[in-house]
């Protein structure tokens, strides 16, 4: 019997092969915490009573949810990541770096590895072809302490999708499709595994944007197969030698196998306040947006900046619309300048501000005022996620918030693409 | 046994809810956190829980982020145990790993301020209130383990290592 993404790269990590449903203890390659879990992962740490990581140069701790730092609390909090890097030999990601999932796909992942993040959207690596889950600050703490972790192997869902897409759609439309169809809790301890012609044909930073966003309906990971792209990507990054061939097998046994034709999906746009209450963006055009924010680990890269300028090119942004752009990672950033992207963002009336999280979580750098719409190329749309429960967040692909902060309302950018 | 008071809350209360991230400030200050629990989803409850009391919720309860703040607070403010439809996983391994109690049935029947009683060796919650009995989901063993251990760290301070399969 063969095995899924899932079975197969926990199987490499435990003492015998592994199958869904097991219990088992696996070794765990690469550990990562931000600034909103780190300090508690150290604290708990700490009263393990183990010096140090057992693989300290595995051990990532990111500063990105709230840099520059806001608040002296969150310095506080900053300072307490940088000494305990500084005391064991942990690699620090200081502010300014990134976002953790963008510098764990361009530094630090391999295929084939386990990755335990305390961070939800951890799953993103897992289009590295890595089983990378998110954890709580505990379950990190005690990864990084001993190198392995407990796992319940999770049954999988194999994703199929087939076609092209139609003119205005892309990855991050498919998944809130997806997520609007399975629900928001359709995937609950499942892992995701994406197939079909759409993926193989699709970018390492597409595929980034649907496995990011498998914790959005509920899921432990979301996998894919490794291939040329995984290899060009890697090789962009100077890393082709980490490059590991996953495959799926012919006859592993899927919980599930969900079908999606490419064409069946149009610009979609997450209503609040749950990332499952998805509409076709051409039904929201009554809505009108106050903040558009592209950026996030979900849509902060440069292929999502270059989208988004295609469509500010044309005209300035609207005098009701403020609009906040964080490129995802330093690496991002500079490429964006390189390609004069920013040049024209801040020239359009764009805020742009540094390499990290930014409003996404609430914290700084763009919190909604009461009663505020704010649309976001970001992943939750929960009440209260960008700091304020009274705002109200739509959730779309790059293209759809460039086009919105255009027109002032919420637009469908099929028509001038 | 436990026994409490209800607090009812619907689907989807997300870790936004119970620990919002206009407080990320207060994650080192967890009491100062706990004042505000849950309160975008119920500005009483953090004032007028008590303790014993307990949390009663539709589905996919604790969806979103991985922070532990979540459900420590939660434990922090006397809440004994949160009856849900069901969790999210992320939320689910938190609260177990840090020994706050969750259990998983049918609340359609539950209802705000009803009285119950749950006997956590049995299975069974009693709706004092209602006078109708209903029988959770008995707890993975894994997690039994790691509750009797008192929490992740203790089980690997005991064991100096996973004791679990």
């Amino acid at each position: 019997m063969g095995q899924t993404l899932a079975e197969k790269i926990i199987s490499a990590h435990t003492e015998k092969p592994v199958k869904a449903g097991d219990l088992c203890i696996a070794n765990v390659d690469v550990t990562a915490v931000q600034d909103g879990t780190g300090p508690l992962t150290i604290s708990e740490f700490k009263k393990l009573g183990i010096d140090k990581p057992k693989n300290p140069q595995r051990m990532i701790l990111f500063i990105d949810h709230a840099t520059p730092s806001p608040r002296k609390e969150l310095s506080n909090s900053h300072m307490v990541m940088r000494q305990f890097a500084k005391e064991t030999g942990a690699v620090l990601s200081d502010g300014g770096q990134g976002v953790c999932h963008q510098r764990l796909v361009e530094q630090y992942v391999k295929p084939g590895e386990i990755l335990c993040g305390a961070d939800s959207h951890t799953c993103t690596s897992g289009a590295l072809g890595a089983f990378a889950t998110g954890m709580g600050s505990t379950d990190v703490a005690v990864a990084s302490a001993l190198g392995k972790t407990w796992l319940k192997v999770p049954q999988s869902y194999k994703i199929c999708v087939n076609g092209f897409f139609r003119k205005g759609v892309f990855a991050k439309d498919l998944m809130l499709y997806l997520i609007g169809k399975i629900g928001a809790d359709g995937a609950t301890y499942k892992a995701l595994e994406f197939c079909g012609s759409t993926i193989e044909s699709m970018s390492m930073s597409d595929r980034f944007t649907l496995a990011n966003m498998a914790v959005e309906a509920g899921a432990k990971a979301g996998l894919f197969a490794t291939d040329d792209k995984t290899y060009n990507f890697l090789k962009m990054q100077k890393r082709e030698f980490d490059f590991k061939n996953i495959e799926f097998d012919k006859d592993a046994e899927y919980e599930k196998v969900i079908e999606i034709n490419a064409e069946d999906v149009e610009p979609m746009v997450a209503c609040p306040h749950t990332v499952d209450n998805v509409k076709p963006a051409r039904e929201l055009n009554h809505i009108k947006v106050n903040q558009v924010f592209i950026g996030s680990c979900t849509n902060g890269r440069i292929e999502d900046l270059r989208l988004a300028v295609k469509l500010l090119k044309r005209q300035h942004v609207h005098p009701d619309v403020r609009l906040i752009v964080a490129p995802a990672s330093k690496a991002v950033m500079m490429q964006a300048l390189r390609e004069g992207i920013i040049e024209i963002m801040t020239y359009v009336g764009a805020q742009i501000i540094p390499p990290g999280c930014g409003p996404c979580v609430g914290v700084h750098a763009g919190i909604l005022g009461d009663g505020e719409v704010c649309l976001s190329t970001q992943n939750r749309n929960f009440k209260g996620r960008m700091g304020n429960p009274e705002g109200q967040i739509y959730l779309s692909s790059p293209a759809v918030a460039a086009y919105s902060a255009v027109c002032g309302y919420i637009a469908d950018p099929t028509e001038i693409l | 046994m436990l026994k409490g008071k209800v607090w009812k809350f619907p689907d989807n209360i997300s870790t936004d809810h119970i620990a919002p991230g206009r407080l990320f400030h207060l994650r080192s200050n967890l009491p100062e956190f706990a004042k505000h629990v849950l309160e975008d989803a119920d500005p009483d409850f953090a004032s007028k829980v008590q303790k014993g009391d307990f949390i009663v919720a539709g589905s996919n309860f604790g969806l979103g982020s991985s922070r532990e703040h979540a459900p420590q607070i939660i434990k922090l403010s006397g809440v004994s145990a949160v009856i849900a439809k069901s969790f999210a996983r992320i939320f689910y391994r938190n609260a177990i790993n840090i020994g706050l109690l969750l259990l998983e049935c049918n609340t359609d029947e539950i209802d705000a301020q009803d009285e119950l009683e749950v006997d956590v060796r049995t299975g069974v919650i009693k709706n004092l209130t209602k006078k109708t009995e209903i029988t959770f989901k008995p707890l993975p063993e894994v997690m039994i383990k790691l509750q009797q251990d008192g929490g992740l760290i203790e089980h690997i301070k005991k064991y100096g290592d996973f004791k679990l399969t």
